[in-house]
């Protein structure tokens, strides 16, 4: 039987969470910036299941399926779009692509 | 088991600061999934092996296997150099801060956590079967929706438009 | 039957509304049918109602009808609501049935305009106005026709808006009523704050049950009318327009620089004359006012050149003369003079502008003459108008109503011996200026051709016009002879009765002395203008004629008091002092602009970073609170 204190779970979903931003933050490229989000739905659904847990209820865990299903859309959807701007742009760097600017 | 849930939580934040501050895509990616496998043992560990389960098969399975597929296909594994650049370590000054007011601020939130509910016991994977069909119904189709518009939306995305230019005319 | 006089502002304003929408869809034949026919129906059922109205007066003398609430504010309310009584009801007759003619007149007198339907639609829109204000039966309505008169006029007398100078003409006439119109809504707004109300008759009981005679309030209140009263019918100090007025056709002179807008100031002295009886002081300022006046324009009309101008002289004058017989309380005089004067000086007018038709735009009475056999109906019919201008003794209409205001003001309780000299030297300028437009203008020798004789739609206003000019006069008669008072029984309805000395039995000398006094300026006028024209060719070119010329100098003395030091100081704000401050803040919104679109780089990275700081800078907050 695990005996972590729930608050320990927490802060380990919180410092993978907060990996997942400085990603996001620092990252140019763009499969990286994608992998970051990815790493910070996963903290979040590992969230989800320590309430889940810590509540003795199913909800969390089927939360974390929603999340599942989410992410994988997204994942497609993101890895069409960044083919895309590859084709278009010849590049991954977000900084060049600013066109949204004017 | 506590010893097993701090091992794994270890590797896991560890293979994930490699995946984020790693040059090469293919390698990053390789450590994400290894931080992927190390949180399916915490979710194993949290009384949850059917969430595990789906971590390893459709996270680390699917979803990375995409990613690597892709990576492939557009031959960034080896920009090295752009991503050195790229990478410039005073950038991460500014998000790590950020990154830390906000985790003080996690910890400032935790010091009242609720106590837990009496009598915890393992969901079983029946349990979570039944309140997704019943209860959560509405949102399973909802999600199948959104997944069938991924399918539609990804494949109009990811197929190659007809070149309307001539080669000539092309910005290089 | 009375509830018919919604229709007659009514007709008019939906006339305006189909020239404007449609006009240029529509044929010229069209087109003027239906502004004329408008107000000619309009003066049909101005008949019937008169005649309604008449055989059976109501028992409060007026007759009031509510259309529909226009405003409602608080304790602020005001009607569309129209009330007849028989004031408004000769006004409304003038206006339509002179309006009528005058637009008959414009069809043929326009015909050739590239303007047809635009000059109709104006002119629709004046009447409709027009009515409008006399109709009002609240203070409120009646400003918006007050107004609409006074855009109108703006609109006509810069009608032939190529020429720059019609454009400052209509200028001058739309800002010099301006300062009288900003006092009279001044008044207006003083009378709401005393009593609470827009109702005419409402605020007449109540400021005769709570100000005292004298009272200061009343004064001004009284004196603030009067403003707007002297700028609508140019006199003095705010006479100056009406001659440069004359830039607008000649049937828009005849109809709203004579007949109808100009006496929209005598209008509102004699609808709200409680106020004025309330304060003796500017009644008396008025019966000055208006003898002054009518000396000024008087002196001023006999040295002018252009036709037009010396009618408009006249027109000051002869409002002048409505002026001090409203002064003197003769208020039923005053109206009979505005009505006779509406028929005459609309047929001057109409008349000067056929010969200024025929003679392509000639407008100097020296490089005329000799008229008289080339177009004699215009002749006989402006020699008709002429004769009723200058008072000829027994026949024309002018006689009896100006020799009532000549009685009036010698022997009412506030009148005396200096206003009617007065009077009677202006009735003698009066038979000089008008008999010299004669002689010069119809006599002689012929010094251009006309070019074409006028249609029937222009002579037949004419004589119609004229018919009313000669009997006009015969539906008030004084004391003296045939003592017959149709005209002062009905508007004394509506106006106080006048109050006179004890000197009765001395009205048919006044009588003598005046007829006297006009048939002594119609010869001098025959000596001077026709047999010895060397007679007074020295006083032609003296200094004295050139200052009556320019109409005393008034232009002049504004020029340099007024618009000289606002043109100096606009040459000084040239660079817009305040305006910088304006443009300060145009310039801190640019800066800001610039500051913030740095922000709006494109940057999908910058944008995610701010986005962090905002949740933690708002986690942050909530958490440590």
């Amino acid at each position: 039987m695990l005996t972590v204190p729930v608050e320990t779970q927490i802060l380990f979903a919180g410092i993978l969470f907060f990996l997942g931003l400085i990603g996001l933050l620092v990252r140019r490229n763009l499969v990286f910036m994608l992998m970051s989000i990815e790493i910070m739905f996963n903290s979040a659904g590992l969230v989800f299941i320590i309430a889940a847990r810590h509540w003795n209820q199913p909800d969390g865990q089927v939360m974390f399926i929603f999340i599942l299903a989410v992410t994988a859309v997204e994942v497609a959807i993101g890895l069409a779009l960044i083919l895309q701007v590859y084709h278009h742009f010849k590049t991954l760097d977000v900084d060049k692509i600013n066109k949204l600017k004017d | 088991m506590d010893i097993f849930f701090y091992i794994s939580a270890g590797i896991a934040i560890i293979s994930t600061i490699m995946a984020i501050s790693g040059r090469n895509a293919i390698h990053s990616l390789l450590f994400l999934i290894l931080s992927l496998l190390a949180i399916s043992v915490v979710f194993y560990l949290l009384d949850a092996p059917f969430i595990a389960a789906l971590e390893v098969i459709i996270y680390a399975g699917a979803i990375m296997v995409l990613f690597i597929f892709v990576t492939m296909m557009l031959n960034i594994g080896l920009e090295h150099k752009q991503e050195k650049q790229w990478l410039n370590p005073s950038m991460w000054i500014i998000p790590s801060i950020l990154a830390a007011i906000l985790l003080g601020d996690l910890i400032l939130a935790l010091r009242n956590m609720p106590t837990a509910v009496a009598g915890a016991q393992l969901i079983q994977p029946k349990q979570v079967g039944i309140s997704l069909f019943s209860t959560y119904l509405l949102a399973v189709e909802i999600a199948a929706i959104l997944l069938m518009a991924g399918v539609i939306g990804a494949y109009h995305l990811g197929s190659q438009k007809k070149k309307v230019l001539h080669r000539f005319l092309e910005k290089k | 039957m009375t509830n018919l006089i919604v229709l007659i502002p009514a007709l008019p304003l939906l006339s305006f509304l189909i020239l404007v929408l449609f006009g240029g869809k529509l044929s010229r034949k069209v087109a003027g049918w239906i502004g004329a026919g408008s107000i000619g129906v309009a003066a049909l059922l101005t008949i019937i109602v008169g005649i309604s109205f008449i055989k059976s007066l109501p028992e409060t003398k007026s007759y009031s009808v509510v259309i529909w609430q226009w405003l409602h504010v608080g304790n602020l309310t005001a009607n569309i609501a129209f009330r007849l009584d028989s004031l408004s009801l000769v006004f409304i007759f003038v206006i339509t049935f002179v309006g009528f003619l005058i637009h008959i007149y414009s069809i043929g007198f326009m015909a050739n305009d590239e303007g047809f339907t635009r000059f109709f639609a104006y002119m629709n829109l004046f009447v409709s106005s027009m009515l409008i204000l006399v109709l009002a039966d609240n203070i409120l309505l009646m400003y918006l026709g007050w107004e609409g008169v006074g855009l109108c006029s703006y609109l006509l007398i810069g009608f032939l808006y190529k020429e720059p100078a019609n454009g400052a003409a209509a200028r001058k006439a739309f800002i010099i009523t301006r300062i009288g119109d900003t006092a009279m809504i001044i008044g207006i707004f003083i009378l709401f704050l005393s009593f609470g109300t827009f109702n005419i008759q409402d605020i007449m009981h109540l400021a005769s049950a709570k100000w005292a005679i004298g009272s200061s309030l009343a004064v001004i209140t009284a004196a603030l009318l009067l403003g707007g009263a002297l700028g609508k019918s140019a006199q003095l100090p705010l006479q100056t327009w009406l001659p440069d007025a004359m830039a607008g056709p000649s049937p828009v002179s005849a109809l709203i620089h004579a007949a109808t807008m100009v006496t929209a100031g005598v209008y509102l002295i004699a609808r709200t004359n409680v106020l004025f009886s309330l304060a003796p002081i500017v009644q008396t300022i008025i019966a000055i006012i208006g003898a002054l006046t009518l000396l000024i324009a008087g002196f001023s009309a006999l040295a002018q050149h252009d036709l037009k101008r010396i009618l408009a002289y006249s027109t000051i004058s002869q409002i002048g003369y409505m002026f001090l017989a409203l002064g003197v309380g003769a208020y039923s005089a005053a109206i009979f003079h505005f009505m006779i004067h509406a028929f005459f000086k609309a047929l001057l007018f109409l008349a000067a502008g056929v010969v200024i038709l025929v003679l392509n735009e000639e407008h100097d009475i020296f490089k005329m003459g000799g008229l008289r056999k080339r177009m004699p109906v215009v002749f006989w019919t402006f020699l008709i108008g002429s004769a009723s201008l200058s008072a000829l003794p027994l026949i024309t209409a002018d006689f009896y109503s100006k020799d009532a205001i000549l009685w009036f003001a010698f022997s009412s309780n506030s009148g005396g011996m200096v206003l009617w000299f007065a009077g009677i030297i202006g009735a003698f300028l009066t038979a000089l200026y008008s008999f010299r437009m004669i002689f010069i203008t119809f006599f002689g020798e012929a010094k251009t051709e006309p070019t074409f004789n006028a249609g029937k739609l222009m002579t037949v206003p004419l004589i119609i016009l004229a018919t009313l000019s000669v009997i006009g006069g015969f539906i008030e008669l004084p004391t003296s002879m045939g003592n017959f008072h149709l005209f002062s029984n009905l508007v004394n309805n509506t106006l106080p009765n006048i109050a006179i000395k004890n000197v009765e039995q001395l009205e048919w000398l006044f009588q003598l002395i005046s007829a006297l006094i006009a048939s002594i300026g119609i010869y001098l006028a025959y000596r001077f203008y026709f047999k010895k024209p060397a007679y007074i060719e020295a006083f032609n070119h003296s200094r004295l004629n050139h200052f009556f010329e320019k109409g005393f100098g008034f232009d002049k003395v504004y020029d340099v008091l007024f618009v000289k030091p606002i043109v100096w100081l606009a040459e000084i704000d040239k660079k817009d002092i305040f305006d910088q401050l304006n443009i300060s803040i145009s310039r801190l919104a640019i800066w800001g602009n610039h500051f913030l679109s740095i922000a709006q780089n494109g940057k999908l990275r910058w944008y995610l970073l701010s986005f962090a700081i905002g949740i933690a800078f708002i986690l942050t907050l909530m958490l440590t609170k």
